[in-house]
């Protein structure tokens, strides 16, 4: 088989297996997790075979156009170069070790049939966005991927957080793809053509004649689906669906997605300078703000949101410094460790019978239960902390390093003022990454207190895939940046001494910061009594976890924040504390802002309706009623006078017939 | 004779049954009413038919055969009106068309609807008056 036909069938196979599966859901249960698994596991084969294939030389094209469609052609293209090739085994592995894990996870969910379909339909809608060369065949993916994104969230439909989480990510994700849509027409129609290798011929020989506006609208769909700042809000609430969903979407591909796009179309941004400026702007907002926000969260879920987001804006930070390899590769990277951080969560949550760090804090020996989380989480939140040798570190790296480039004026075109801004925002949030990851390891492992919950072992399909996705985690980095500038533009992503340096020593002083934090507050844990557990720890994962998620609201007061002194992030936050953990309340910003005034909206629609428009409806209505009244009152029951109208009928037709005969 | 005579005579004959008609109460004065309109109009059709007959070369006399089409039809509506009205006598214990107001228009409960819309309404004690009527 051609390498075209390979391509191809990677996202088709995904597909036939969602359909198959939301077809033969209901009438044969036994086939719906192998049509969940096989497909999935089948595309990351052919996905590797690609890219081996493909192994970083020329970029494979292919069209086809199945239809003429007006001014601008959209052709079924593909376009595959070393960032595609690659992108797709990561999604491909992702999506295998989450739909191998669901399988144990939700064991028992009535609704897992739909569930397998809906991932594996998304799976498919992503290998398209990464694969295709058409952007608006991209846009047909990145929506499914919204769509599908809306019913994963709200899986665990009975519970409110988790249908009005559903449903704020999909507003606010759609508030970033309208201008995301016209951006996409207005560059078409400045390119003449929607295929990506005829975008960048344009933009490569100056074609381009709006490159700002259509840069800033582009970057609106962006920001709303790889949730930066200030279309983030969605993510952290989306952590009410289950836990392998948002390892699967909310951190490892579809939040991803918006930096490939940048990173595809990097030549387009690049064209406008304000754009870059703006992209670095937002990732350095996005990352100090997440990074704060994620020391104060309770949730151990939400902490991990909130990390994604940094991460991400560690990725659109290097985009703003010109540098799509380093994008890319910190992409693989935080792909494997966010999705094992995500995965290991879910059986923490699942042994411990809740999500709240403050109630694991309150817990002894929780590490004994579950090694395998143990020993792989460590090694996954040691990446995210970017300590050397794990393979976060020398992604991290080449982001640092690319914003010093470009500081020190090694580059020619980036702004200079990009480089300062995504650097030292780079260097706070790594002291922040650290703090954080250190303080959701020590109070997730190191509780005291009671003795865990003893619910025998985890399912061995959600213990096995920690292992493999630690292997990447632990020596990804290592081995790759020496290989991965071979597949990408050939700038070296190796580390420099310097930033390595300073990066590194940043997070050691967060990590031993806040262990000295903690140290000074865990004495007060045992003072303080706290936590609510779920109602049934002997169900499946998923269950647990829907009724720790239901609980956390009524036992804490809200769904990010438990009055717990004994937390190290309380004492290091300060003041700032409570902001935090509400995310700089800029939930009741937009609830000011946009939510009331559509409310007040729909009201004063409401009033015109009913009040005004219902008026003129009735008044219609009244006269001919009115006039029935009228009518029905001859009708007495009285023959005779029924008879007498009739006999003057008859005298008055007779009358005027006998004046027409007669011509008067 | 002249024509004249028995044109006026079945004139008046028909307005003495249009005022039985429209103003008498009893349901068979009524139907009687109604016959006299009827045999003025009978009256008319043999006094014209003879009139016309005279200047004609010859005739089928229509008129008169109409007229005895007309008498037995008369005959048997006031067979069948005289049945409705003996079998409305029976379950209303009247034949005052005055009080026989069913048709009306009933959207006020304290209307001009007479015993016909008590017995409509007040079940047991219609079906019992009915049962009392038929004995």
């Amino acid at each position: 088989m051609t390498t075209t036909t390979l391509a191809v069938l990677v996202p088709l196979l995904p597909f036939l297996g969602a359909v198959a599966g939301l077809l033969l859901g209901r009438t044969a249960p036994g086939f719906v997790r192998p049509l969940a698994v096989l497909p999935t596991l089948a595309a990351l084969v052919l996905a590797a075979l690609v890219a081996a294939r493909q192994g970083g030389g020329a970029a494979v094209d292919a069209a086809t156009e199945l239809t003429p469609t007006g001014s601008v052609p959209i052709e079924l293209a593909l376009h595959i170069d070393g960032f595609a090739a690659l992108v797709a085994v990561l999604v491909g592995l992702v999506a295998s070790c989450v739909q191998i894990y669901s399988t144990g996870y939700l064991r028992d969910d009535p609704r897992y049939p739909s569930y397998a379909a809906l991932v594996s339909l998304f799976t498919s809608a992503m290998l398209l966005v990464v694969y295709t060369g058409d952007l608006m065949v991209l846009l047909v993916g990145w929506e499914v991927m919204g769509i599908c994104s809306y019913f994963l969230v709200g899986h665990y439909w009975e519970t409110p957080q988790a249908r009005a989480a559903s449903l704020k990510a999909f507003l606010v994700t759609k508030l970033g793809d309208v201008p995301f849509l016209i951006g996409l027409f207005a560059l078409a129609t400045d390119a003449g053509s929607f295929r990506i290798t005829r975008i960048l011929g344009t933009v490569a020989s100056g074609g381009l004649d709006h490159p700002t506006p259509i840069a800033l609208l582009l970057l609106a769909g962006v920001a709303g689906k790889s949730a930066q700042f200030p279309l983030h809000t969605w993510l952290p609430d989306a952590m009410a669906g289950p836990t392998p969903v948002s390892a699967l979407i909310h951190a490892a591909t579809m939040v991803a997605a918006g930096v490939y796009f940048i990173a595809r179309l990097l030549p387009v941004f690049e064209a406008s300078q304000a754009a870059m400026v703006v992209l670095a702007v937002m990732a350095a907002v996005t990352m100090a703000g997440s990074g704060l926000a994620a020391l104060a969260q309770d949730d151990i879920k939400r902490v991990l949101a909130y990390s994604t987001i940094g991460q991400l804006g560690y990725m659109t930070g290097a985009l703003a410094v010109g540098d799509r390899g380093a994008a890319v590769f910190h992409l693989l990277s935080h792909g494997a460790f966010k999705a094992l951080l995500f995965l290991a969560a879910g059986v923490i949550i699942h042994a411990a019978g809740t999500n709240s760090l403050a109630a694991m804090s309150r817990m002894r020996n929780l590490r004994d239960r579950i090694p395998d989380a143990y020993w792989t989480m460590t090694v996954a939140l040691l990446a995210l902390a970017a300590i050397p040798p794990f393979s976060g570190f020398f992604s991290k790296e080449a982001v640092l390093g690319v914003a010093e480039h470009v500081v020190t004026g090694h580059t020619e075109h980036e702004p200079a003022a990009a480089g300062w801004i995504v650097l030292v925002a780079a260097l706070l949030t790594a002291v922040l990454t650290a703090a954080y990851a250190t303080r959701l390891w020590l109070l997730a492992f190191r509780g005291r207190g009671a003795e865990a919950p003893d619910h025998g072992r985890q399912p061995l399909t959600m213990t096995v895939v920690l292992w493999v996705l630690a292997v990447p985690s632990l020596a990804l980095g290592g081995f790759a940046f020496r290989v991965l500038p071979d597949w990408f533009d050939g700038r070296d992503l190796g580390p420099t001494l310097t930033t390595s340096v300073l990066g590194t020593g940043l997070a050691l002083v967060g990590g031993i910061v806040t262990y000295a934090a903690w140290r000074h507050t865990t004495a007060l844990a045992a003072r303080v009594p706290l936590g609510a557990v779920a109602a049934h720890p002997e169900g499946d994962a998923a269950r647990v976890e829907a009724e720790a998620i239901a609980a956390h609201e009524p036992a804490y007061g809200d769904i990010a924040y438990a009055p717990d002194p004994a937390d190290p992030g309380r004492l290091l936050l300060g003041p700032l504390h409570r902001h935090a953990a509400a995310g700089f309340h800029l939930d009741a910003v937009y609830t000011a802002l946009f939510v009331r005034p559509v409310q007040a909206g729909a009201s004063l629609v409401r009033f015109l309706d009913r009040e005004v428009v219902e008026t003129y409806v009735r008044g219609a209505g009244a006269l001919p009623r009115w006039l029935g009244t009228a009518v029905r009152r001859s009708q007495t029951g009285n023959v005779q006078t029924y008879v007498s109208a009739l006999l003057a009928g008859t005298v008055v037709l007779a009358v005027a017939v006998v004046l027409v005969a007669t011509g008067a | 004779m002249h024509l004249a005579y028995p044109a006026v005579l079945s004139a008046l004959l028909f307005c003495t049954g249009l005022y039985g008609v429209l103003a008498r109460r009893n349901a068979i004065l009524v139907l009687m009413s109604v016959e006299l309109m009827l045999n003025a109009v009978n009256l008319n059709l043999v006094a014209f038919d003879v009139w016309l007959s005279r200047t004609a070369e010859e005739t089928l006399h229509s008129g008169q055969a109409l007229t005895l089409f007309t008498i037995a039809i008369a005959a048997a509506e006031i067979g069948i009106g005289l049945a409705i009205v003996l079998a409305v006598h029976r379950n209303r214990g009247t034949s005052d068309i005055d009080k026989l107001r069913d048709t009306a228009e009933r959207h006020d409960p304290d209307g001009p609807d007479g015993p016909g819309h008590d017995a409509r309404t007040s079940g047991p004690a219609g079906e019992a008056q009915k049962a009392e009527a038929t004995a």
